[in-house]
């Protein structure tokens, strides 16, 4: 996928310009934040639960490549393969090798974002097999020829009119007003589309070292039928991805359906080892890992590992008013929102990607629901912080930011020029009481009074009732 | 022999010290009516979050530095903002986790750093406070002093004891007002949206008048409000505690005497 965040205030002005995503964002934001924190507080152990999933993290950062190979030894004992691949391409040629192999021409995918990542549909495409999204979200993203806005929920921008057009266009049947029947008619047209199916590719919540299984959490099944049905099951992950055991996923599982969508649990969680033993009566004859690394092993030698802990829940973009305001497209590449802000410019590059991690508050309210405690605020931060070493940030904006600096330091001259501010600000603007526009304060001023000082400093004001301290 | 009373030292914050002494003597008077002494250290500037915010992290070390040699000598330190305050509580001691000299300054500065409200209600146990404002008032919550300090009872607790003072939950307290300090001159459009749904909740409660913790909040709120012709007076809520509710609100000329 090219990104496109180096535009991030142009998509920014297309997102505020636009009605449906606003509809759809309105929405949102009423949605999933307000069940997360319902559920975290129906849950008297959710912070001990949080602590406990940090602790694990932790330890498998400190030891990944031991809990690879220990994932890896047991997928190919359960009689999987293990293809380890630092970048897309690696992916990519992974995963086109092993469709050829079984001369797949087909393959249904469930939502996968390491398959957004790895831009793996445009590459099946132009080797001239057709990827089937069986996501609903993916699904409808898939029709409008666009990417998903959320890592969760895909199509949570589109409203319930732009999707009936979607399937009108698309299944040719009548126009529906209901989302039901629009889930229904879906299922209908995908049904036939999975027993077709030359190969299925799922992405991975977890990866257990101790059995070699993948974790999937899906609250449509459609993971289930694309991992089942098929001849070969092919899985995308990112290194990160592993934990150590089965009783460690537990912890997971429950403070990943509660931190998503404020489920106790997610409808369907499915343990896929291997492929189908002498004996099973389904299953696929072939089950690949594609182990991505695509810059982890990087970020965990950095100052960024705390992103590592992350496990895609998506809290973070649901809490966070930026997000909330302006949608996932306007970051302009895979991950949107605060865990976007913190990683993008890890994978593509802070020049890309450097409005991503400026625009925020720093309002916290993605680390305080972040389930793994990841410091977003601090990681974007730390990327502001080499972006000015860097110097990429507007030469005016530094100029002025070094201007400032420099009397903060001298707190005579800075009282001086407080007091003639408000003295200045206060002879133009007493009257009003604001101003309506203020040179230097246009981005402020076009939507906003600015308030007019009272006058004098509280220093000045102070001193003159002679309690100078 | 009464006990000795705390030395407080007032960090006024920039926005207060130029743009709404106001604040910073109602800060005074609920402080002193809390049983300590307040001084003013003269040469304060800012506690260094716009060079910190930006990435600047050396202006911001030598800004931090001037802050903690001024303010260290004081029983309590004490600002009228969620955000100042916890710039100076969460974040000073970070700034310095590889100078260990600074570090231990910083972390005993961090030690008796307080948000105002906080201050009183946690720290000197005040539970009341003598102070009138006939009107129904709503109250947002901003971010720093919200999730960085813990600062949400505290100020309700108080204004509850305000006489002629209704107060109406604002929907959505929580949510950012979209200041964000440099945030909203790097992003006026989407600054611009947040701050007119915040509006468009507080316009919502029928309050008239709009309280907040932090100075920045309030300018950003209250230009949001006159720019949309709205009747919200806004006001920090030490002006309410304190009894100064009757001076020109933020963003309102001053009377003719």
């Amino acid at each position: 996928m090219q990104p496109t965040s180096h535009a991030f205030k142009q998509n920014v002005h297309r997102a505020l310009g636009d009605a449906d995503l606003q509809k759809s964002l309105a929405f949102f934001k009423a949605g999933f934040a307000v069940k997360r924190d319902e559920a975290a507080a129906r849950l008297p152990e959710f912070e001990a639960l949080r602590d406990t999933g940090i602790a694990i993290k932790k330890h498998v950062l400190a030891h990944l490549d031991f809990y690879l190979e220990r994932f890896a030894t047991n997928v190919e004992k359960a009689g999987g393969q293990v293809h380890w691949c630092s970048t897309p391409d690696d992916g990519r040629k992974a995963v086109l090798e092993i469709l050829r192999t079984y001369g797949a021409t087909t393959a249904t995918k469930s939502k996968s974002m390491v398959a957004e990542e790895m831009g793996i549909n445009e590459f099946l495409e132009e080797n001239g097999i057709e990827p089937v999204e069986t996501d609903l979200g993916e699904y409808i993203v898939q029709l409008a020829h666009e990417k998903p806005s959320h890592i969760l929920a895909p199509a949570i921008h589109k409203t319930k009119d732009q999707v009936a057009d979607l399937f009108l266009a698309r299944h040719k049947t009548k126009r529906l007003t209901e989302a039901t029947d629009m889930v229904a008619e879906a299922r209908q047209f995908l049904r036939p589309r999975y027993l077709a199916a030359g190969a299925g590719i799922t992405g991975a919540n977890f990866l257990i070292a101790e059995t070699g299984s993948i974790i999937l959490v899906t609250n449509e099944g459609n993971a289930e039928l694309t991992q089942i049905l098929p001849k070969v099951h092919i899985v995308l992950a990112t290194v990160e991805k592993v934990i150590p055991t089965l009783d460690d996923a537990s912890t997971f599982l429950r403070l990943l359906a509660r931190s998503a969508t404020g489920q106790e649990f997610g409808t369907y969680t499915t343990l896929a080892t291997g492929p189908r033993r002498a004996g099973d009566p389904d299953g696929p004859e072939a089950f690949h890992v594609i182990l991505l690394d695509n810059g982890r092993t990087k970020i965990l030698n950095s100052e960024f590992r705390e992103i590592l802990r992350c496990i895609k829940c998506g809290a973070c973009m649901n809490a966070c008013p930026v997000y909330g305001t302006v949608g996932g497209h306007a970051y302009g590449w895979v991950y949107p929102g605060p865990i976007g802000a913190a990683l993008a410019p890890n994978l593509i590059g802070l020049e890309e990607a450097r409005h991503l991690p400026n625009a925020s508050t720093f309002c916290g309210r993605c680390e305080s629901v972040c389930p793994m405690r990841i410091p977003l605020p601090k990681l974007m931060r730390q990327w502001r912080e080499q972006e000015h070493v860097k110097k990429l940030s507007a030469s005016r904006y530094r100029w002025g930011l070094g201007l400032w600096a420099f009397a903060a330091k001298r707190p005579t001259l800075y009282a001086m020029g407080a007091r003639a501010g408000s003295r200045i600000l206060r002879c133009f603007g007493a009257s009003r009481g604001r101003f309506a526009s203020l040179p230097l304060a246009g981005g402020w001023t076009a939507t906003r009074d600015f308030p007019a000082p009272e006058g004098t400093t509280f220093r000045t004001a102070w001193a003159r009732r002679g309690r100078s301290g | 022999m009464a006990e000795k009373k705390p030395r407080v030292g007032l960090f006024v914050t920039c926005l207060v010290d130029l743009f709404r002494p106001t604040i910073g003597f109602a800060a005074v008077k609920l402080i002193e009516d809390a049983g300590c002494t307040v001084e003013v250290p003269s040469q304060q500037t800012c506690c260094g979050q716009p060079a910190y915010n930006s990435g600047a992290r050396q202006h911001t070390k030598d800004i931090a530095r001037l802050v903690i040699a001024l303010f260290e000598g004081f029983d309590y330190v004490v600002a009228p903002s969620g955000s100042c305050g916890g710039m100076i509580k969460a974040h000073y001691p970070e700034l310095f986790a590889d100078e260990p000299a600074w570090h231990a300054r910083a972390e005993a500065l961090a030690a008796k750093t307080h948000e105002l409200v906080s201050f009183l209600v946690d720290v000197r146990g005040m539970k009341n406070v003598a102070a009138r404002y006939d009107g129904v008032v709503t109250y947002h919550d901003s971010c720093s002093g919200l999730r960085e300090l813990k600062v949400h009872g505290q100020p309700r607790a108080l204004l509850g004891t305000v006489q002629g003072l209704t107060l109406k939950e604002l929907p959505n307290a929580n949510v950012c007002c979209g200041f964000g300090g440099t945030f909203c001159i790097k992003y006026p459009e989407i600054s611009t949206r947040m701050v007119s749904d915040k509006v468009a909740d507080i316009a919502g409660t029928g309050a008239d008048t709009l309280l907040a913790g932090d100075l920045g909040c309030l300018m950003n709120m209250a230009g949001r409000l006159s720019r949309e012709g709205r009747k919200v007076k806004a006001r920090h809520v030490a002006e309410v505690l304190a009894g100064m509710g009757d001076r020109p609100a933020i963003g309102e000329p001053v009377k003719k005497r």
